[in-house]
């Protein structure tokens, strides 16, 4: 049948493409950043606008902007997905705002820009720092925590609650001390998956967090990313070595973020076996 | 409970159900439901699959309000007061009203830990205090000889009839007045059902039990009283033995005799 | 002693309702921040549409900020442009890896390759538009260019184009496509896998006659969806698509778009600039919200469907 061969060829051929290219992207990337790295190139300052010297401040800006965006949305993606699954009733106004969260996860990541400059660092004068992209970024994985969390706590039996609360346990007491401790792996899962979305994050970075090359002192300063560091060295010329140093470790990160968020999410499988 | 002494002589009316409905949206699960629940006795409540047995006893400590759908009419009093009622505390209630599952549920901590989570739940912080609690609800439901060695070790490693004792204990810890027991012994095997069995006649003593079964040699067996159920609807209540060996209603007997259901 | 059940309420159902108030303002905050990015953005452009006037804004095609005059049409043709090449290159590749994940890959192997596909999701832009500028823009240039003079002997490209920004953007928008479609795939119900083995179909006669049509809809989600991530894509497409506002003609030659054109020119935009770029969010915005809704439609009514 020269139908199947051609079909299967052609499925087998695209899916092999698929795979060498994201095996040369990373490959590619690796092979001319590793041999850039090294102890120098993460602990020192930069030299010539990033020309020479290191990224440290780079680093500790990332670091910064992550952690920020991070402890702003994670209690609030945690509680709202407690809130969705736990508490709310099916309703009108449940559905829209469960809607209206999907929205913010499709909203692009440019728009999220222009509304961080517009509202963070104009409107309430935070002006380009680390508080403005933080707020900014978090609002990007926001979604991302809601979700995962929500799913880890579908994946509790209704049988945990119904025996605490038959013991005279309140609804947030069989919450905070049998369903959430359950959803541990899954929680864990989204914030590593976030910290990838944010140490990605370009686009957002660049128009709330300004460029600053200097390590952050306070919540209000301006600094960089790696991302958007090795951005601007792409873009404006200024090294390739560095560049390629850069997307190297960001590469580096985001190949450890997937694999740490894949063993354990393998885990949760067999969480809840009984 | 200061008012067993007094209990064998006239036993007091621990629930008062008149007039209760009950609808799952526009299913009506529970029809005109009237019936008295007395104290220190067992109660079991027999009918064939899908007549509103567990859903009634769900009703008691307001386990039914976990399902949105649920509409309830009619009153429910527990020692007087309305469970409906605005003034029904219902944590109260169900810390005096426990419940034991048809499949086991504890919690995936330690056995220790799920022992102690409804005591720490009511405020007992001493740590002696639980780890007395500990030992006598599990020597209550013959399982401390069988765990103390492992009191910290995950409870979902214990066997299906352990873990089922364990539920009972945990809900023992908690000091309740009455225990529910949902078709407690029907994910179980023989022997672990005579287990869970025995402990109930030792219990009886001390607590208000009421018990959902489909087995009715267990109702036989264990009950001082008995009501049949059908379609929602409660046919007969009575002493157990007059309910088998002379129910007053034609469709009791039908049942009782295996002729449906 | 005979404690009642009517006591207590005090400070413990105080609290649950503390609780409950903070978990709902909790819920609201994504919906307050879609509310507020909707305002600000609107508010931020909505002069700049005025001043231009609306349609002006719309289809004129001269974009040159320096003069004072937005004309957006060559930024939405550039978006429009690197968007569906991509989507040309795109949808073949991601169902074919669609198929080959559900329908022919053993489970194990599977695992491994969709790990790969969710690395590809994974990879921050700005690093695909590094690969894109390093690796495609020079191919394009030394080995597309001589293939295309073969039949348009003057053709010419410096290799920053729609071509090289689609070829990367469809690498980017793969992950989201498979993901979908594999979902939408394997959820056909066994049933009619099964009425057409029994008919004496064979495999690819399946795949083809009965699992994709029947997905058919969790299929064009996946795609309206890649769509919309690539409309909103940034960071890649700046580094590839030599940025020229001007009408293209051919797959070879450099456009600007919408997202590339606020990154870009944000950083040092003038105040009535500034609001013309937000007025190009609006459209952007706009844009992406059909998509999305356009996508939750079809996927709703796959629910039906099944």
């Amino acid at each position: 049948m020269i139908k199947n061969r051609l079909f299967y060829s052609v499925v087998w051929f695209l899916s092999i493409l698929t795979l060498a290219v994201l095996l040369m992207i990373i490959g590619y990337i690796m092979y001319r950043g590793l041999t850039q790295i090294s102890w120098e190139f993460l602990s020192e300052k930069p030299a010539l606008m990033g020309k020479k010297g290191g990224i440290f401040p780079v680093i500790i800006g990332t670091l910064y902007v992550t952690g920020v965006a991070l402890v702003i949305a994670a209690p609030i993606g945690i509680a709202a997905a407690v809130y969705f699954v736990e508490y709310s009733k099916e309703g009108r106004l449940v559905r829209i705002i469960r809607t209206f969260t999907e929205v913010l996860a499709g909203i692009p990541s440019i728009i999220i820009g222009l509304f961080g400059f517009a509202f963070f660092v104009v409107f309430l004068g935070f002006g380009w720092s680390v508080l403005s992209g933080g707020l900014s970024v978090s609002l990007m994985i926001l979604p991302i925590l809601i979700r995962s969390t929500e799913e880890a706590l579908k994946t509790v039996p209704l049988s945990y609650r119904e025996g605490s609360l038959s013991l005279g346990a309140s609804k947030w007491e069989t919450t905070y001390k049998i369903v959430l401790p359950c959803c541990k792996n899954g929680i864990l899962t989204g914030l590593i998956l976030s910290i990838g979305r944010v140490v990605g994050e370009t686009a957002v970075i660049m128009l709330t967090v300004g460029g600053a090359l200097k390590v952050p002192m306070s919540l209000f300063d301006s600094t960089r990313t790696m991302a958007l560091h090795m951005y601007i060295l792409a873009a404006e010329g200024i090294s390739q070595e560095r560049a390629f140093a850069t997307a190297a470790l960001l590469v580096l990160i985001i190949l450890v973020i997937n694999g740490l968020a894949n063993i354990i999410s393998a885990r949760i499988g067999g969480a809840h076996g009984k | 409970m200061g008012n067993n002494s007094n209990a064998a002589m006239r036993p007091e009316t621990q629930f008062e159900i008149r007039d209760l409905d009950l609808f799952y949206d526009k299913f009506q699960a529970l029809h005109h439901v009237d019936m008295d629940i007395l104290k220190n006795r067992v109660t079991a409540l027999i009918g064939p699959s899908g007549c509103g047995k567990s859903t009634f006893i769900r009703t008691l400590n307001r386990m039914n309000d976990l399902i949105p759908i649920v509409k309830i009419t009619g009153s429910v009093k527990f020692d007087g007061t309305d469970i409906f009622g605005r003034d029904c505390d219902v944590i109260a209630l169900r810390k005096k009203v426990g419940m034991v599952f048809q499949k086991p549920n504890p919690f995936p901590k330690t056995v220790y830990e799920n022992i102690v989570y409804g005591p720490r739940i009511h405020g007992e912080k001493n740590k002696r205090k639980l780890d007395e609690l500990v030992e006598m609800s599990l020597k209550q439901v013959a399982l401390w000889d069988e765990v103390k060695d492992r009191l910290h070790k995950p409870a979902l490693g214990l066997s299906g009839g352990q873990q089922q004792r364990l539920c009972i204990a945990r809900c023992l810890a908690v000091e309740p007045e009455v225990i529910l027991m949902d078709e407690p012994t029907s994910a179980l095997d023989p022997v672990a059902t005579l287990k869970i069995e025995e402990l109930m006649s030792s219990l009886r003593e001390r607590y208000t039990i009421v018990i959902v079964t489909h087995n009715m040699q267990q109702a036989g067996r264990i009950s001082d009283f008995t009501s049949f159920f059908l379609n929602g609807e409660v046919i007969e209540t009575d002493h157990t033995d007059a309910i088998f060996s002379n129910p007053s209603n034609s469709k009791t007997e039908e049942y009782i005799t295996g002729r449906f259901g | 002693m005979k404690a009642s059940i009517s006591e207590k309420r005090g400070r413990r159902s105080i609290r649950e309702t503390a609780i409950e108030r903070i978990l709902f303002l909790a819920g609201i905050t994504a919906t307050i921040s879609v509310a507020l990015i909707t305002i600000f953005i609107f508010g931020s452009g909505i002069p700049a549409l005025l001043d231009s006037g609306f349609v002006n804004f719309l289809v004129g095609t001269n974009w040159s900020p320096a003069n004072g005059s937005y004309g957006t049409l060559p930024l939405t043709a550039g978006t429009m442009a690197v968007t569906l090449t991509a989507l040309v290159l795109g949808i073949p590749t991601g169902i074919a890896c669609a198929v080959f994940l559900s329908e022919i890959l053993h489970r194990k192997a599977a695992r491994v390759f969709k790990f790969a596909i969710e690395l590809l999701a994974g990879i921050p832009s700005v690093v695909y538009g590094f690969f894109g500028l390093i690796v495609v823009v020079p191919a394009v240039r030394t080995y597309i260019l001589p293939l295309v003079r073969l039949w348009d002997p003057d053709a010419h490209t410096t290799g920053l184009s729609i071509l090289s920004g689609a070829i990367i953007l469809a690498v980017m928008i793969l992950p989201t496509i498979v993901s979908l479609s594999e979902n939408a795939i394997s959820s056909v119900p066994a049933e009619y896998r099964e009425a057409s083995l029994a008919l004496g179909a064979n495999k690819r006669q399946t795949i083809t006659g009965v699992l994709i049509p029947a997905a058919r809809s969790g299929i064009l989600a996946s795609i309206i969806l890649g769509m919309g991530r690539a409309i909103g894509e940034t960071m890649a497409i700046l580094l590839i698509t030599g940025n020229v506002a001007v009408l293209p003609k051919s797959l070879l030659d450099p456009v600007a778009t919408l997202t590339g054109t606020i990154a870009m020119e944000m950083s040092y935009a003038s105040a009535s600039h500034q609001q013309a770029l937000f007025a190009v969010g609006i459209i952007l915005f706009i844009i992406i919200m059909l998509l999305n809704a356009v996508a939750q439609g079809v996927s709703k009514r796959m629910g039906v469907n099944q």
